[in-house]
């Protein structure tokens, strides 16, 4: 670690793993419900299961995003972060604000737009913290030298708190409220966080490849590019059923079918710098959540995405158990694991260590993604039997529900390994570190790199 | 391809080409408000008990078991042509009161099926401004989703 106010990343990464326990915890209750419909319900009901459940998951990544900004951008504009004061504090308002929410839940204070649940003064905290956050990492940003990876990534965070702002507007139209809801949901995770990640790996490939920053940087704008020229209007793939004009059909169809493209683009980048690059880093761990982000991002948002995005299809499969099926892979690969191999790649310099605990992390790694593999499989499974039932044949939603009880059971079995891997995770990066390094790896990781 | 591309040029693709589709996108949802104002919604038909019944839908977070033109949580069933599935385009009234007790008589208790909590602290007020607000959903244009009335 070559800058000392990097270490402001260290708070962010633990305050963002022990939200990720938690949500997945919630996920878990959740996913009981479904094969035991009784459990819990006079405790705890499911849809504020859900929402604890899917906000934490937002905040976590938020915070994770925040420290690995904070983490890079002193490498990356060649200065110390401006305020390591103000980081801390918004550290502390974020996460006042995440558990504030978390517990009016509990008591059945929340407002009522999906995931868009907190309630006024809580939205205005967490505004509050992000305007502080971007303060902070802009001022650092202009201080220094302005890298393509920082402009891209402060651009991605400065447009994800502006489309952010749409969470304060809701129209008593519904369809109105529909459309400009999609500017945060899907311009969030289908557009604008799409620069966070691509900047993120384009850091990562630098560090664990040393191949130049001046090929990365071109991948990286080619890329984004990519993100942005299919996501905008594919956003198109959510103006279908809800009230708004038929031309979105085809160009939802056309834009959303094209968003593939950039995730496969990420799976070629990431693979192509690692044979192209000679150096033999000794965090593998971090080397396989990288590649595993790729790979798990293309298919849980590209494939399983455009399994369902053409309108023609999506006609049958709209808001059935493949929309839940493609949202937890598309979640995990690509926002999930990219803050996991963040985290992985940071810690053992936050900590002052060689890469530790990298067997008990790779475990981690399989578990949970194998968990989500086959959670993504049985939901999928489920979806389609659901569509052919509901929408083909016409059977009630509740009757036809009883016979995907298999496939429920299923998804909270895979539940529990994701869970396991999780804790395994937590233990691994926030255990007691036992240094781990295989022969012959280059001896950089307590320096620079 | 990209060898021949530099950094620069791939730059100002990137900030160019993101311009000229958020543009565009901008514009065709602005053009799509005007439509789902004049067209598709009945926006004039937005009364006081709409707003309130949507109120009442967002204050007891319908959405994060039911779905409403498909968008939810998908726990409980879709509720975008309830008022359809009720007969509410043949008999207004059998509906709505068939809606409200439905309501009234949660939780069911049934052992073995999904439960939806007690909402008895809703005054019949609210009731029926959560029933009129659904009805004035079944009124959206949709391009004819979803393909069966089960939702």
């Amino acid at each position: 670690m070559k800058y000392e106010t990097q270490k402001v990343a260290y708070p962010f990464f633990i305050a963002a793993l022990l939200l990720f326990a938690g949500q997945v915890s919630f996920g878990l209750l959740a996913g009981a419900v479904y094969v035991w419909p009784d459990f819990f319900a006079d405790f705890m009901p499911f849809h504020i299961m859900r929402m604890s459940h899917t906000n934490l998951l937002l905040v976590w990544l938020l915070i994770g995003f925040f420290g690995a900004t904070y983490y890079l951008l002193p490498e990356e504009a060649e200065t110390e972060i401006h305020s390591p004061m103000i980081a801390y504090i918004q550290l502390g308002i974020f996460v006042f604000a995440g558990a504030a929410a978390l517990i009016s839940y509990q008591f059945g204070i929340h407002e009522g737009r999906e995931f868009l649940e907190q309630p006024l003064w809580i939205k205005i905290l967490l505004t509050i913290s992000f305007l502080m956050f971007l303060y902070n990492g802009t001022r650092t940003l202009m201080a220094g030298r302005k890298t393509a990876i920082s402009i891209v990534l402060l651009l991605g965070l400065w447009l994800a708190a502006i489309f952010w702002l749409f969470a304060f507007y809701n129209p008593a139209n519904l369809s109105l409220d529909k459309m400009y809801w999609w500017y945060v949901v899907h311009i969030w995770v289908e557009g604008v966080w799409g620069l966070i990640m691509a900047s993120l790996l384009a850091y990562l490939l630098i560090k664990l490849t040393g191949v130049d920053r001046e090929i990365i940087e071109k991948w990286l704008y080619v890329i984004v590019g990519l993100v942005l020229f299919s996501g905008l209007l594919g956003t198109g793939h959510h103006y279908y059923w809800i009230g708004t004009p038929g031309y979105w059909q085809p160009i939802g169809s056309f834009f959303s079918a094209l968003e593939v493209v950039p995730l496969f683009a990420m799976v070629a980048f990431a693979f192509y710098m690692f044979w192209r690059g000679n150096r033999n880093h000794p965090n593998k761990s971090a080397i396989l959540w990288t590649l595993g982000c790729t790979v798990m991002a293309f298919f849980g948002a590209g494939v399983w995405g455009f399994m369902h995005t053409l309108s023609w299809v999506n006609y049958y499969s709209h808001g059935t158990q493949v929309t839940a099926a493609h949202g937890h892979l598309a979640f995990y690969g690509a926002y999930v694991m990219l803050n996991l191999a963040i985290i992985t790649f940071a810690m053992p310099q936050l900590r002052g260590k060689r890469p530790y605990n990298q067997i008990r992390n790779m475990w981690s790694f399989w578990l949970m993604t194998g968990g989500m593999a086959f959670m993504t499989f049985t939901l999928t499974f489920a979806g389609v039997i659901q569509t052919h039932l509901q929408r083909v044949m016409d059977i009630r939603y509740m009757v036809a529900q009883d016979d995907l009880t298999l496939f429920y059971a299923m998804r909270f079995g895979s539940g529990v390994i994701v869970v396991i891997g999780a804790l395994l995770f937590l233990w691994a990066t926030l255990g007691k570190p036992r240094e781990q390094v295989p022969t012959g790896a280059t001896h950089i990781a307590t320096d620079a790199a | 391809m990209i060898e021949g591309l530099s950094r620069n040029a791939a730059r100002n693709i990137f900030f160019g080409g993101s311009i000229f589709f958020f543009v565009l996108f901008v514009a065709l949802t602005l053009h799509s408000h005007y439509y789902i104002v004049t067209e598709s919604t009945d926006h004039d038909g937005l009364t006081e008990q709409v707003r309130m019944g949507k109120h009442v839908w967002e204050k007891e977070s319908c959405i994060n078991c039911h779905s409403l033109l498909g968008e939810g949580a998908y726990f409980a069933p879709e509720l975008g042509n309830v008022w359809l599935r009720y007969g509410g385009d043949e008999d207004p009234e059998a509906a709505r009161q068939g809606l409200k007790s439905w309501i009234r008589l949660q939780p069911l208790g049934v052992p073995g099926r999904r439960q939806m909590p007690s909402y008895k602290h809703l005054t019949e007020e609210e009731l029926d401004a959560l029933v009129e607000f659904l009805r004035w959903t079944s009124t959206i244009d949709t391009q004819g989703w979803p393909p069966t009335i089960s939702g």
